[in-house]
């Protein structure tokens, strides 16, 4: 008879020896872990290094093929996210799982609502949720209508629905990812309170700072293995980095001084108005030379997308203009102005970047398709397209198995590596680029951050907008901060730090 | 002073609702104050004219609500109309009633199968749907067939006696009263019980619902099923209540025009009765005008006169009004 070890009384959730295969690979290979109550337990890991399918064995959504998951040290087995529910798991979801158009205290209480004879108590869900978002300092209104709130607080009511089902264990699955610097603060301020009041978080990221802020352990997985356990106050983020990728990252973008050279993107007084008609952007100037790097700091929706997307040529301008090399293309459309030499790693990859259903090879070339040598005479050239894509993909190190395969297929950050690889591949003169590493992993980043360094240094202007402050601070050679429409400091690397930069970030400087 | 309290903590859609139907009443019996027949005669025909429409509608709503597509409401409500009919001709009313429920429910399961099951394009479902209906009813058409009695009428007492709307409303078949309470219930099941807020979290976003538990294709199997029996209520209202009779193509487009309401309705039950009415009230005046030869236009002009409503009602609110975002896509568990 086997005897188990004396559990701890407070262990929550025990996987041992978790194997699960899908056709051809294997996503987890002896995965064991602990989560005890009140303990934020962080996964750290590149993307496709098996966290995700993890944590949906855990939440019920994936059936492990070996391997034994424990709740309190009892055996169960989790057919399906109800199940994993009703034994005190709840999950937040990368993507959330929201009705958009229905109201918080609807959206909680979905598939568990409090009832009055056969009809739904509205007057109990909306108590409910109050109270619990008293409880766990979850500021949010039962009323008001999901669609309406920012990202940040949505991602509030998505831990409102878990608590609600009495969930003890909490999975984040990337929570930040989506979220501003201030609402980060808050998520992590509140994942102390939630643990302090005895829930257990796993914490998946790929982003060592909030690790080192907010973890009580670390668990790192690569190649669906767990490679190694660590406290954070025993180590720092180059190790943990290390530990992720198998080997030494630099983590501070290497570069040399900037030598800056002629203006090639000028923009003065540039208004543009946003999907809803509101004006966004409210009268920018801004100047970037050929040789370097300006980053553009700021808060999601402050007006980044909109002057990247003008200046794109993706956005009616509705006032001032934009010079590329000193041609003004205020009124030219994104083909044109692309063919002017800028280069543009759009927000959004999935919508503006790729066309995912397109083989790896036409989405390489998709900006070019038809000019030499890719096509001639309106016909197509298919062995000068697949040379290009031969040599894009090893020098842009995109891993595929071939070159015709649907780019959709392809891992977050090696379809960022297919954008950043067909945008880079020309001598572009001026290269914009927007979130240029969101959801992408540690190893990629540091690729990408050091192609565009390598761009500035052959010459081409580079403007850098992005949500991660350490990424502008790493990249830039002077910051702009982008407040309310309008760029309120423009700072030399030197004079740039963290605080100051926050602060005129949330307009308060 | 505690009635004016009252309205006030009402919702702005709710006090709307009121005000236009205290507005609606007047317009009508000042019109009956003047022209007694007249205005009897065009409500009559706006609520006869109203009640498959808007019974078709709640099919279009309960299968949108909850993320299905159905263009096949004109193939279930044509099926119906047919089963309804000779089903009364061989064995009574009742059982061809129920006959003509279960045939539309069985077109409604099929339907559920090709959208939820094998993931088929749902427009093309429909149409397949439609084109069968239309077969099966005109070959096994049989002509000179005569229903046994009729659906009795029930004069609701007291309410009946009201002037003018007495007459129109409660004065009726039995399946048009069917079709109010129908209509009534399936709204307060939508927007007060956890089935509606199911329905519509699966309609709207089926992975919310699913990860809270509710099971996506369960839902839309069961829905889409009832609201094929809906459609084909509505067939059997219009061959064996209203008409007394079946004859090919006898829906001829109401099954589309149930789609225009239902989005006229913004894929609520009771806007979309309003919405019926409406249709409804200008088909009878214009039947009105042009029977005292006030207008004088050429009879294929009226018959027109739904489809060209139908053209502009949907340019008209179509872009304005949001469809449940679900609707139409097949759902796959990740």
């Amino acid at each position: 008879m086997v005897t188990d070890a004396v559990e701890a009384p407070d262990l929550l959730l025990e996987a041992r020896a978790i194997t699960k295969r899908f056709p051809g690979v294997v996503a987890n290979a002896d995965v064991s872990l602990q989560l005890h109550r009140g303990e934020i337990l962080a996964l750290l890991g590149e993307n496709g290094a098996g966290k995700s399918t993890l944590v949906k064995m855990l939440f019920g959504l994936y059936k492990p093929d070996e391997g034994e998951i424990r709740i309190k040290g009892e055996p169960v087995a989790l057919r399906s996210p109800k199940d994993a529910i009703s034994r005190g798991i709840g999950m937040v979801h990368q993507h959330f799982q929201l009705v958009p158009v229905m109201t918080v205290a609807e959206n909680v209480v979905l598939g568990a609502e409090p009832r009055k004879g056969s009809f739904i108590d509205q007057r109990r869900a909306a108590a409910e949720v109050r109270k619990l978002s008293e409880r766990y300092g979850l500021a949010v209104d039962p009323e008001a209508t999901v669609e309406d709130l920012p990202v940040g607080t949505q991602q509030r009511v998505e831990i409102i629905k878990a608590l609600f089902r009495r969930a003890e264990i909490l999975i984040l699955d990337e929570p930040t990812a989506v979220l501003t610097p201030q609402e980060t603060d808050e998520l992590l301020a509140i994942m102390r309170e939630l643990a302090a009041r005895g829930v257990g978080i796993i914490f998946i990221t790929h982003k060592l700072r909030e690790v080192m802020a907010v973890a009580d352990r670390v668990e790192v997985l690569r190649g669906g293995r767990v490679v190694g356990s660590a406290v954070p106050s025993q180590t720092d983020e180059a190790g943990l980095a290390s530990m992720m990728v198998g080997r030494t990252v630099v983590l501070r973008v290497d570069k040399q001084p900037a030598r800056p050279g002629d203006v090639r993107l000028r923009i003065q007084g540039l208004q543009v108005d946003d999907d809803r008609h509101q004006r966004a952007v409210r009268g920018v100037d801004l100047e970037v030379r050929a040789g370097e790097i300006v980053g553009v700091a700021g808060v999601q929706g402050n007006g980044q997308r909109e002057l990247v997307e003008a200046i794109c040529g993706m956005r009616p301008i509705r006032g001032g203009m934009v010079q590329i090399d000193g041609v003004d293309t205020t009124s030219m459309h994104a083909k044109a102005v692309n063919g002017l030499g800028v280069a543009h790693i759009p927000e959004d990859r999935e919508k503006h970047g790729l066309v995912g259903s397109y083989s790896i090879a036409d989405d390489l070339v998709l900006n070019r398709f038809d000019e030499e040598p890719f096509a001639h005479r309106g016909l197509r050239d298919f062995t000068a397209i697949d040379q290009q894509a031969e040599r894009l993909v090893q020098r842009f190190d995109v891993r595929t198995p071939s070159i015709h395969t649907p780019t959709n297929s392809l891992s977050g950050g090696n379809k960022q590596k297919v954008i950043v690889a067909r945008e880079l591949s020309y001598d572009a003169k001026v290269v914009v680029a927007a979130q240029p590493t969101r959801g992408v992993d540690v190893g990629s980043i540091e690729f990408i951050h050091n192609q565009l360094v390598a761009e500035r240094d052959r010459g081409a202007a580079v403007l850098v907008v992005s949500a991660e402050l350490d990424e502008v601070l790493g990249l830039s050679d002077r910051v702009a901060v982008m407040s309310e429409g309008r760029i309120v400091a423009m700072l030399p690397i030197e004079e740039a730090d963290r605080n100051r930069i926050g602060m005129l970030m949330a307009g308060s400087a | 002073m505690g009635f004016v309290k009252g309205f006030g903590r009402l919702s702005g859609d709710a006090r709307g609702t009121i005000v236009f139907i205290v507005v609606a009443l007047a317009a009508a019996y000042v019109a009956y104050g003047i022209w007694d027949f007249k205005a009897t005669a065009v409500l009559g025909f706006m609520v006869r004219y109203s009640t498959p429409l808007a019974l078709a509608a709640m099919c279009g709503i309960l299968c949108e609500r909850t993320g299905v597509i159905n263009i096949g409401i004109e193939g279930q409500m044509l099926l119906g109309a047919f089963v309804a009919f000779f089903g009364a001709t061989f064995a009574g009313i009742t059982f061809g009633v129920a006959a003509a429920v279960l045939a539309g429910g069985v077109l409604g399961a099929f339907l559920a199968l090709t959208a939820v099951t094998w993931r088929i394009n749902q427009i093309i479902a429909g149409t397949v749907i439609n084109i069968l209906a239309a077969g099966i009813t005109s070959f096994f058409y049989r002509q000179g067939r005569t229903m046994k009695g009729s659906v009795p009428e029930w004069d609701i007492p007291l309410l009946s006696d009201i002037p003018l709307l007495g007459r129109v409303l409660f004065q009726n078949g039995l399946l048009t009263y069917l079709t109010f309470v129908i209509i009534i219930v399936l709204h307060v099941l939508l927007f007060r019980t956890p089935w509606g807020l199911r329905t519509r979290a699966v309609g709207e976003h089926p992975s919310a619902a699913d990860t809270v538990g509710v099971d996506v294709s369960r839902y839309r199997y069961l829905n889409v099923t009832i609201a094929g029996g809906l459609a084909g209520l509505a067939g059997a209202l219009l061959s064996v209540e209203a008409t007394g009779t079946f004859e090919r193509g006898m829906t001829s487009g109401r099954g589309f025009l149930a789609l225009a309401i239902m989005i006229m309705g913004r894929w609520r039950p009771t806007l979309a009765w309003a919405a019926a009415l409406f249709f409804g009230l200008l088909n009878g005046l214009v039947n009105q005008l042009n029977f005292e030869r006030v207008i004088d236009v050429p009879p294929q002009f009226i018959g027109m006169l739904p489809y060209v409503l139908t053209i502009i009602v949907l340019a008209v609110f179509a872009g304005r009004v949001r469809a449940p975002a679900a609707a139409g896509q097949p759902y796959t568990k990740e």
